[in-house]
């Protein structure tokens, strides 16, 4: 009787586990994403905000059908993203922090970086702008911020990414030009608050709270029109607001299982015209104006090299 | 309001349809927790009888460590399992970061605390005059135990539940060693997760609809197995 029952109900798991993943795996009937059947997965982790505009939900299906694999796309700001390839976790990473990109690419982790699309930051806030931040350059703004932050920080709140992501590092780097040391920031009071999630759900939570938030243009855009945000944009078109993404290869000398024939083709698909062209329309139906720029539209100060985003990336010949 | 009232409408048309992205994922979550449930239940019969029936010094400390862990927090968890099964960690050759196998061997470590615990607390709840009269009817080790266990049912019943339960509800391992990867990854609550913070409020809900659902049919069969 006992040992009936005990046995029953793991028939009835295993039987539920059988069911259940005959289940999760209609990869054939799905309309909507088929998954290719060699099965050979290709890992990227991408930057928050390509994701949040869903942009790989658009590229994705077309890459896998070019390169017939299946194509993982985790969701990492770019620090985290950093790690994952350190570690050899994924096999090619999609980031936007220059700094961070050239040391680990110094350390010997990832190789082939190109450059491929590019936007702006923004400050946005409640429209009633109660830190009097409009018609400031992007290090005016924040020190406006900081100084009526600390006066009343139940009027003014400024929301960080706090992440280590790659728009967290564009904010640091505003706060240092703006003659700040960051730590002092951070412990200043509570009108500093570090969010500690992807670009999208900061923005949403710096609408809940009405709070001051700097975002990338594209992520802003695609949550406005999707969850009527009630902040708006404040400061725009700072120089030092460019935002620049890249794609890296993880090195297959430092990572011998990094699939680097499949990330250099993903790459060099990336800078393809037919991606730039994709990219330099995306949006534009529902938004009104595409949400990224193609690379190799860029001439502003601050803008790559021309070979950092035309070159091909070589083939791998091992090493 | 009207956006909860909105976000449940949809969530019963996503499901009356049989909406195939939610009903994917709906099948994996379910996969996934009922291979760590099962796993984790063929670990910790035995090894709750083992501890049960043999006296061994550090028993009492062991059964306290063992209810210590009940509380282990998912992402601890996770964080642990990451480290030994990312690429450059001890077992890192498996090359199984980022797959639903990780996963379960996320929520195995997760759960087996639990199911071990309630499984030898139900044990030790058994009339002593049980055991005591199989003994002295010549029964062996192992009728005894039988014995015992059925005696037990209930409460080593409510152990398996509630190990699927945790298995099938928790988040923080599953994003961290899963990765939440569309089509691949994804289940029920890191979907949830997701897009929440998409401000897709209408899948949300109805994808936390279906957990209920599946723990309330999952429920009703054991319940039922439990009441023969």
């Amino acid at each position: 009787m006992k040992r009936k029952t005990i046995i029953a109900i793991l028939a009835g798991l295993l039987l539920l586990s059988l069911l259940a993943s005959a289940a999760g795996c209609p990869a054939k009937t799905e309309a909507q994403y088929p998954l290719h059947d060699p099965m050979v997965r290709f890992k990227i982790a991408t930057t928050t905000s390509l994701y949040d505009t869903g942009l790989w939900y658009h590229l994705e299906p077309i890459f896998e059908e070019l390169a017939n694999v299946e194509m993982d796309i985790v969701y990492a700001g770019t620090g985290i993203a950093l790690e994952y390839g350190r570690r050899g976790d994924v096999d090619a990473i999609i980031v936007h922090d220059r700094a961070r990109e050239d040391v680990f690419l110094a350390d010997g982790y990832g190789i082939n970086r190109r450059n491929f699309a590019y936007n702006f930051f923004l400050i946005a806030g409640p429209a009633s702008d109660p830190a009097g931040i409009a018609g400031s350059t992007a290090t005016e703004a924040l020190e406006k911020l900081y100084n009526a932050g600390l006066n009343d920080p139940n009027a003014v709140k400024f929301i960080s990414r706090g992440d280590d992501s790659g728009t967290h590092a564009k904010e640091k780097l505003i706060w240092s030009q703006a003659g700040f040391d960051y730590e002092e920031v951070r412990n200043s009071g509570a009108w500093y608050v570090e969010a500690g999630k992807g670009m999208g759900p900061t923005l949403l939570m710096a609408n809940e709270m009405q709070s001051y938030v700097m975002a990338d243009i594209s992520t802003f855009l695609a949550y406005n029109l999707k969850s009527n945000l009630s902040i708006v944009s404040i400061v725009e078109q700072d120089p030092i607001f460019l935002n620049v993404y890249a794609a890296i290869a993880i090195n297959p000398e430092t990572h011998p299982k990094a699939k680097i024939d499949i990330a250099n083709r993903f790459i060099n698909w990336l800078i393809s015209s037919d991606v730039q062209d994709i990219i330099s329309t995306y949006g534009e139906a529902e938004y009104g104006r595409s949400l990224f720029f193609p690379i190799a539209g860029c001439d502003m100060p601050g803008c790559p090299p021309v070979e950092d985003y035309t070159l091909p990336v070589p083939e791998y010949t091992g090493g | 309001m009207t956006e909860i009232w909105q976000g449940l409408v949809t969530a019963v048309k996503l499901i009356i349809s049989l909406d195939p992205e939610v009903m994917q994922i709906a099948g994996r979550s379910l996969a996934i927790s009922a291979s760590s449930s099962t796993i984790a239940a063929l670990l910790c019969l035995p090894l709750g009888a083992v501890i049960h029936f043999n006296r061994f010094p550090g028993k009492r400390t062991l059964i306290n460590i063992i209810q210590t862990l009940f509380s282990l927090p998912t992402v601890a968890v996770g964080l642990f399992v990451f480290v030994l099964f990312s690429s450059v960690g001890p077992l890192g050759g498996f090359g199984i970061i980022f797959t639903p196998a990780v996963m379960v061997i996320g929520q195995v470590v997760l759960i087996t605390p639990l199911m071990l615990g309630l499984i030898i607390s139900a044990l030790s709840a058994t009339d002593k005059a049980v055991t005591d009269t199989a003994v002295s009817l010549g029964a062996s080790g192992f009728q005894m135990s039988v014995v015992t266990f059925r005696e037990a049912r209930f409460g080593v019943l409510a152990g398996l539940i509630m190990g699927f339960g945790r298995a099938i509800s928790e988040v923080g391992l599953s994003l961290m060693v899963g990765g939440n990867i569309r089509g691949f990854t994804r289940t029920i609550t890191t979907a949830i997760s997701l897009e929440t913070s998409k401000g897709d409020l209408e899948l949300a809900l109805a994808l936390g609809m279906i957990l209920i659902f599946i723990a309330l049919v999952i429920n009703i069969g054991l319940n039922r197995i439990q009441q023969r």
